[in-house]
């Protein structure tokens, strides 16, 4: 516990360190400042750049609209930090309150926020990740080569997973007028994310954008020519698809290796705090300076059965940051939980795609307006009798009123006539995830069980 | 609960300052009077219910009797031919989408901003035409021509015919502003004709631009064929008036209701004059602070819905009070503050979900450009009348004429 003058101290004098100089670590740091912090804060960023923002880098850059360059995130206000750039942590000592660096400084804090996001999951084979033309997609770097690389027209494109940063590459592709096939192991384009209803929708999208869409199927190995340039990729089902240019979507890695060993309660599925962004230790016991927020944090969701929900998306990055820098420089009695509804959007083929609560927690579903055949629509999702998340096409004005439904535990089916439909006659169905054993790709969300020290993972439908 | 609140919200007296009654309002947030409708009052319970899909815009769907507001304050039910302002979905969406595919993005995406010299012409020559400096009316001389020319550009109505579009604006705006000493039987039949003359003129300029498309949004929506098909003679008709009728008399009041304000606020006009980029915080904070609409009266429950514990039935008649919920203090902090510094000024004056304003682009670039110029431009601008007159609107609420002197004005 932090007596008054202990905090009034920390906030004239104290030294605060963020790791990963991103959207979350950016907005902690005007946060702080906002909140009156006046002592040294530190910014440590493995990649040599200012912060940048992510979305644009599958939409606008790949279709030339905007350089990847030229995507550096909004500054809300000054932050007056020492920036640490291009240079990874390696180590955290939680006794002497020290961070590591590569270069072999050490960084001592009084408080901690932990911002290292996730990263591209790389092709699993390092000798055909390495052939010229395979890229994943997470950095600038990654979405300038790529948008280069379609500048010169290749022949066809490959897209590895159709979670929603595959899905946004193929259509990007297709704007453009690039051939592309996905390669999909679930039944249809973002099941694992929507269920099958929806994802059946979003297939028949990209077929009618004229993606050749391949689900059940795995990539099982990528050909390289004599010059070491991808040429084509073999399929489960033994066929092959010749193309020059592979984009791996295959979801993401927490960024916590850094952290092993260290005492924190960080493995591959992030790194576990409270409510209030405040993480654990490997005991499951809470620190009281070390603080995580964004893409790399699990944190209990009290709508959500207190489970562990790690999100990766952009919203709730900047919402956990927002909550993580108030609790570092507040009394125990003043710190807020992060209780945000998640909430993500996407846009491919000219839809756009909204969702709130976690959809893949639901077992069924119901189309509450609009209709699937016009791709237009709101879908409820319910679990266990209760309204648990919704996704929209093309209807994203309605969501604030679905995200109540799920905030009050509304009860599912919902039993109310809608502007364009009368009461009744409308029933739900399940909602089709796969089967949890059997891994879509990239998923957005992902509930890991209830003990915070836990590395193993207890409950992880749906991806 | 006082069973006059409403009364009082329509009384002509209370014109100049509905804000006390508001206030007075907030403190039933669902405020029902016998057989009348149920009034919303709170930010936050507004907002909901603009997003609440058990609520229909629809005009065919509100009860009889008890739906409408006392006829004069309702111009907007005779005023508004069947647009999709008066839709639900999926013909609103339809239509709205139509509609957007030639104006804003990911279609258009250059069709505001490529108005901005244009309007930027507009506005000059309006300020050019002023007449004597020491008594100038700025509703008459400046706020209402500027809207109605903004649309004839947008329609692509030719220059020769802008006097005739303005004569017929002027007389539908003159229905929606009773003055109480006309005969209402010859204003109603005025307006009548004006709206007749009006469509004629507008189903010869369609018939016109089919044969000979330019690149205006008229053209472009007589002749588009997008995945929605294209759009009815009718349905252009009354997808035209509203764009007109919706922008016009709003946009008017927003200009006034803005140097109103910023005469009373002369610090921040002063700011103005020389850092004309706040004009776009200050449009916001006036969209906020003296919105040009204070009310949407025209919206039924499909269902029974319940608000802060009252339910609302089925079938009943809903005014979300705008304005009022703009000076929620549970929202916004010291609301009765113009303060274009807020931190986070997010109103309700252009409302919220489906039916948010179409023409908010416009409708922020005309404000935007037209206070910054007048700020720029008129030397030691002061009023001459406060409060000014009023018009009788009590849902467009602005004032009938804003008689303001300056020594001079600069080029
Ligand atoms: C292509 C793409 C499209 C997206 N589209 C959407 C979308 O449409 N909607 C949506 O809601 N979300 C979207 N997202 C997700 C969104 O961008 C993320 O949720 C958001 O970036 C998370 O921010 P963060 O700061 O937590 O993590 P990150 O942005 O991942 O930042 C973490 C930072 O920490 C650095 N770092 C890692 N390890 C270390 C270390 N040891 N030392 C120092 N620094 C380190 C990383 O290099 C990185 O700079 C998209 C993401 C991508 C990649
Ligand atoms: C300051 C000026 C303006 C204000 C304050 C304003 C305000 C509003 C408000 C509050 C609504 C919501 C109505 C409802 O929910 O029932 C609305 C709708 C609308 N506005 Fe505006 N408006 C302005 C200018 C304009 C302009 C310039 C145009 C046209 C170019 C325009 C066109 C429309 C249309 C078409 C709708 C109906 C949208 C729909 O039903 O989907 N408005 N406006």
């Amino acid at each position: 516990m932090v007596g008054d003058g202990v905090l009034e101290q920390l906030k004239r004098e104290g030294r605060i360190v963020v790791v990963g100089a991103s959207l979350a670590g950016l907005r902690a740091a005007e946060t702080l400042r906002a909140m009156g912090f006046a002592g040294s804060l530190t910014m440590i960023g493995d990649e040599p750049c200012e912060p940048y923002d992510r979305p644009p880098l599958s939409k606008g850059v790949l279709l030339g609209r905007a350089r990847a360059e030229r995507t550096a995130l909004p500054r809300l206000r000054s932050v007056d930090a020492t920036w640490r750039l291009g240079v990874p942590a390696t180590g955290l000592d939680m006794a002497a309150k020290r961070v590591r660096l590569a270069d072999g400084d050490e960084v001592p804090y009084d408080r901690l926020l932990i911002a290292t996001g996730v990263r591209a999951r790389p092709w699993p084979r390092e000798e055909e990740a390495e052939l010229d033309g395979v890229f994943v997609l997470r950095t600038r770097d990654e979405a300038a080569a790529l948008a280069r690389r379609l500048d010169e027209g290749p022949h066809r494109v490959l897209v590895i997973g159709g979670g929603f940063a595959g899905s946004e590459v193929a259509s990007a592709c297709r704007e453009r007028g690039i051939p592309v096939t996905v390669a999909e192991r679930g039944a249809a384009p973002l099941v694992g994310a929507l269920g099958g209803v929806v994802a059946a929708v979003a297939a028949g999208l990209q077929r009618e954008h004229g993606v050749d869409l391949r689900c059940g199927v795995m990539v099982t190995a990528l050909e390289g020519d004599a010059s070491g340039r991808v040429r084509a990729a073999h399929l489960s089902d033994g066929s092959t698809v010749e193309t020059d240019v592979v984009v791996v979507s295959l979801g993401a890695l927490r960024n916590t290796e850094w952290l092993y060993g260290s005492g924190l309660g960080a493995g591959p599925r992030g790194i576990a705090c409270d409510a209030g962004c405040r993480a654990f230790d490997i005991r499951g016991i809470v620190t009281d300076d070390i603080y995580a927020a964004g893409d790399v944090a699990r944190c209990p969701h009290p709508l959500f059965g207190y489970q562990f929900l790690s999100l990766e998306h952009w919203g709730n990055a900047v919402a956990q940051a927002g909550i993580a820098a108030h609790n570092m420089v507040s009394e125990s009695v003043d710190r807020l939980p992060h209780m945000d509804v998640p909430a993500f959007w996407s846009s491919q083929f000219g839809v756009n795609i909204k969702s709130v609560g976690v959809p893949s927690m639901g077992t069924e579903i119901l189309i509450s307006q609009g209709s699937l055949d016009s791709r237009r629509f709101v879908g409820v999702y319910g679990y266990q009798g209760r309204v648990i998340g919704a996704v929209s096409f093309d209807h994203g004005r309605w969501l604030p009123f679905y995200q109540e439904l799920i905030e009050r535990t509304a009860p599912f089916p919902p039993q109310f006539p809608t502007v364009d439909r009368h009461a009744g006659g409308q029933r739900p169905v399940d909602a089709d995830f796969p089967d949890p054993s059997v891994p879509s790709h990239g998923p957005t969300v992902t509930l890991s069980g209830y003990s915070p020290a836990d590395r193993r993972m207890t409950f992880t439908p749906a991806h | 609960m006082t069973p006059t609140l409403l009364h009082q919200i329509l009384d002509y007296a209370n014109r100049a300052d509905p804000y006390p009654i508001y206030e007075e309002l907030r403190k039933t947030p669902v405020h029902h009077e016998t057989d009348g409708a149920y009034v919303i009052s709170t930010y936050y319970e507004i907002r909901s219910l603009l997003h609440d899909p058990r609520i229909s815009s629809d005009a065919r769907n509100v009860a009889s009797g008890n739906a409408d507001p006392p006829a004069e304050s309702a111009p907007e039910e005779s005023a508004l031919p069947p647009s999709f302002l008066r839709l639900d979905p999926p013909e609103h969406d339809r239509l709205r989408r139509m509609t957007n595919r030639h104006f804003g993005p990911p279609h258009s995406p250059h069709r505001v901003d490529g108005m901005r010299p244009e309007l930027h012409d507009i506005v000059g020559g309006l300020i050019d035409g002023l007449g004597d400096p020491g008594r100038i009316d700025l509703v008459e001389e400046f706020s209402y021509p500027f809207p109605v020319t903004v649309i004839c550009r947008l329609l692509g109505v030719p220059r020769e015919d802008e006097a005739r579009f303005h004569t017929w604006a002027d007389t539908l705006a003159a229905s929606l502003d009773p003055d109480p000493d006309a005969d209402p039987a010859e204003r109603g039949k005025d307006a009548h004709e004006a709206r007749m003359a009006l469509g004629m003129y507008l189903a010869g300029l369609i018939e016109e631009r089919r044969k000979n498309p330019g690149d205006d949004m008229l053209s472009q929506l007589a002749t588009a064929k997008g995945q929605d098909g294209p759009m009815t003679t009718m349905e252009l008709l009354s997808t035209a008036a509203l764009l007109l009728i919706a922008g016009h008399e709003t946009t008017v009041n927003l200009i006034s209701n803005g140097m109103l304000t910023l005469l009373r606020h002369p610090e921040v006009l002063q700011r103005l004059r020389t850092e004309p980029r706040l004009a776009v915080p200050i449009v916001e904070e006036l969209l906020r602070f003296e919105p040009p609409v204070q009310l949407l009266p025209g919206r039924t429950a499909l269902a029974d819905i319940e608000v802060r514990g009252v339910t609302i039935p089925e079938g009943s008649a809903l005014w979300l009070v705008l304005a009022s919920g703009n000076r929620d203090p549970q929202r916004f902090e010291n609301p009765d503050r113009f303060d274009p510094d807020r931190p986070d000024i997010q109103h309700l004056g252009l409302g919220s979900g489906i039916h948010s304003c179409f023409g908010a682009p416009v409708a922020r670039l005309e404000a935007q450009l037209a206070l910054a110029e007048l700020a720029r431009r008129l030397e030691n601008p002061r009023l001459l009348d406060d409060p000014p007159e009023y018009r009788q609107n009590a849902v467009l609420r602005g004032p009938r004429h804003l008689r303001i002197a300056c020594d001079g004005i600069r080029p």
